[in-house]
């Protein structure tokens, strides 16, 4: 069986969740040269509603392009979880920010500060999903950091290159204290 | 020839793919009214058309877009418009007039649901009788469809060689998924690429005739401002592109412009077959649908049911003859669309008996997934 992995980035309108599929997707097609598919879903809100990005990374190339069971949800807030949640392959890996996530539907789940961390640490809540990208890469391995990097400095705008790298820093920080258990 | 981002790989939207497709085709000039799912490409174009020499204008409505594009293409460019359901509705009228003036141009319409403003950024492939029926009148028309990024650059190259090589319009339908997934792929380079361009008249100016008959059924097609002077209209014209109301010119008019794309049915129709040769039961797919039936195909076939499909990349004409053979030979077919039966209607029509058609249908703005076409297809 080819190898077929994918992720679920979902939350609300303008956290910047179909940029992270982008860079995610970018990272794993165009740096680490696997077949990659990025796909979204939003509603016609400018912001708010429900959105959701999905990246499918596989070694052939790729047919039905969304997810079919994720092997990795990230839930940017509370609506996201519940809907999602039950979308998640057996044994999947749930990774909620826990500024806007309190119920959670599985004692698995990853709970890290995404969005308050951002707030906290770099005055920005607007970098909230490099943060999380951050975390999810070092937690799942699904791209080499270098690559993330490299993708990442490629898609922000200029003069914000320092902000992102500091954010993608906090969050491989957030998922490291994590795996050691601190958090 | 356009700054193309050919030889390593790009992550691109389906939509973007079209633009790249489009300037690999020669196409220099596009109008257009920015409309969801189909903005990016009016935004790319915006960005992309002045770095090579092409014009991008703005419009105030689809109709207008049309227009303009129609008059660019008189002029001499290779003209593009992008839209999707209530721009394409409004779209109709100069439709029509680029049918019966011979206007070549590519008309991108990327499905959203319907009717009327419906569902702005969910898919659908609601418009498949609207781009063949949408004008009024006989007219003959080439509608293509895509379902990958790769695709949407192949085809778009296409539609362009098709709408030059017989002076028509082309339309490309495209839907709200193959439009936003963004994929790996990398571009061909420019020597690889056939382009097509119309053939111009290669008489004096007081010689040329400018709707005369020939063996294409193709007249060759001046630029205006080239000095040869003819009329362009709407109204069922003679030889010369005047108005007429004569049975016989109106007869060989109406007849040649279908002859046109009928003689030549077997180099418009496009179709890609997977697994057919000992298929039992076959899908019948086009657009974003025919990655999920793929991949219900080969899982099937893992299930040890002889499964095939056959993805239609020209809709219209209606590739009957692709059909035909597969239809007298397997035990049934299924047609998924997100529609409520539009090609599962006219595969229907060239069915007559031949085999059981059963169709399988998505309204709800919802890609129709792997999981439920394998399911039909173990119960055909």
């Amino acid at each position: 069986m080819a190898y077929r992995y994918e992720l679920r980035l979902s939350g609300s309108g303008g956290q910047g969740l179909i940029l992270a599929g982008i860079i995610l997707a970018e990272a794993a097609g165009i740096y680490d040269g696997k077949y990659v598919c990025q796909t979204q879903s939003y509603g016609p809100e400018a912001r708010g509603g429900a959105s959701k990005s999905e990246v499918v990374i596989s070694d052939e190339e790729i047919d039905y392009p969304k997810a079919i069971k994720p092997d990795v949800l990230l839930a940017m807030n509370q609506k996201a979880c519940d809907t999602y949640f039950f979308d998640l392959k057996h044994g999947g890996m749930l990774i909620v920010d826990s500024t806007f996530v309190n119920q959670l539907p599985t004692t698995k789940a990853i709970r890290l500060p995404f969005t308050s961390a951002a707030r906290k640490e770099l005055k920005k809540e607007v970098v909230a999903n490099v943060v999380a990208l951050g975390a999810l890469v070092t937690l799942t391995g699904v791209v080499s950091l270098k690559s993330l990097e490299a993708a990442l400095m490629n898609r922000v705008p200029p003069g914000t290159e320092d902000l992102n790298r500091k954010a993608l820093e906090l969050g491989i920080q957030l998922a490291k204290s994590h795996l050691q258990g601190g958090l | 020839m356009a700054e193309l981002r050919s030889g390593r790989p790009l992550l691109l939207q389906g939509n973007e793919a079209i633009v790249e497709g489009a300037l690999a085709a020669g196409c220099r000039f596009f109008a257009g009214y920015p409309i969801t799912p189909a903005t990016e490409i009016s935004e790319m174009m915006a960005y992309r058309l002045p770095a090579v020499g092409g014009t991008y204008i703005q419009m105030e409505d689809e109709i207008a877009s049309l227009g303009a594009v129609i008059g660019a293409s008189l002029a001499g460019a290779k003209s593009m418009t992008a839209t999707s359901g209530p721009g394409f509705s409004l779209m109709q009228e100069n439709i029509g007039f680029a049918c019966i003036a011979e206007v070549p141009c590519v008309i991108v319409n990327v499905m959203r649901g319907g009717p009327s403003t419906g569902l702005p950024t969910k898919p659908s492939q609601g418009d498949v009788m609207q781009a063949r029926w949408g004008t009024h009148g006989d007219h003959p028309i080439i509608v293509l469809s895509v379902s990958t990024t790769r695709e949407c650059f192949d085809i778009t190259v296409k539609a362009f060689n098709l709408s030059e090589k017989y002076r028509t319009p082309v339309i490309l339908l495209s839907d709200e998924v193959v439009a936003h997934t963004r994929e790996k792929i990398q571009l061909p380079h420019p020597e690889e690429i056939e382009v097509i361009d119309r053939i111009k008249p290669n008489m004096p100016p007081e010689w040329y005739i400018p709707y005369e008959d020939n063996t294409r059924g193709v007249p060759p097609m001046a630029v205006f401002g080239d000095g040869y002077r003819y009329h362009v209209t709407g109204l069922v014209h003679d030889v010369r592109g005047f108005p007429t109301e004569r049975a016989d010119e109106i007869k060989a008019f109406l007849t040649r412009i279908h002859r046109k794309i009928y003689q030549n049915y077997f180099d418009i129709i496009m179709t890609e077959e997977e697994h057919v040769d000992d298929a039992e039961v076959i899908v019948i797919t086009y657009g974003a649908v025919a990655r999920s039936a793929k991949r219900a195909v080969r899982e099937a076939r893992k299930r040890g049911v002889k499964a095939g499909m056959i993805k239609l990349i020209t809709l219209w004409p209606f590739p009957r003859q692709a059909l035909e053979p597969h239809l007298k030979r397997v035990r049934a077919v299924l047609v998924p669309e997100m529609n409520f039966g539009q090609v599962s209607r006219e595969v229907k029509r060239i069915n007559q008996g031949m085999t059981r058609i059963e169709k399988m249908n998505r309204i709800d703005g919802q890609l129709i997934t792997p999981d439920e076409i394998l399911t039909r297809l173990l119960k055909l």
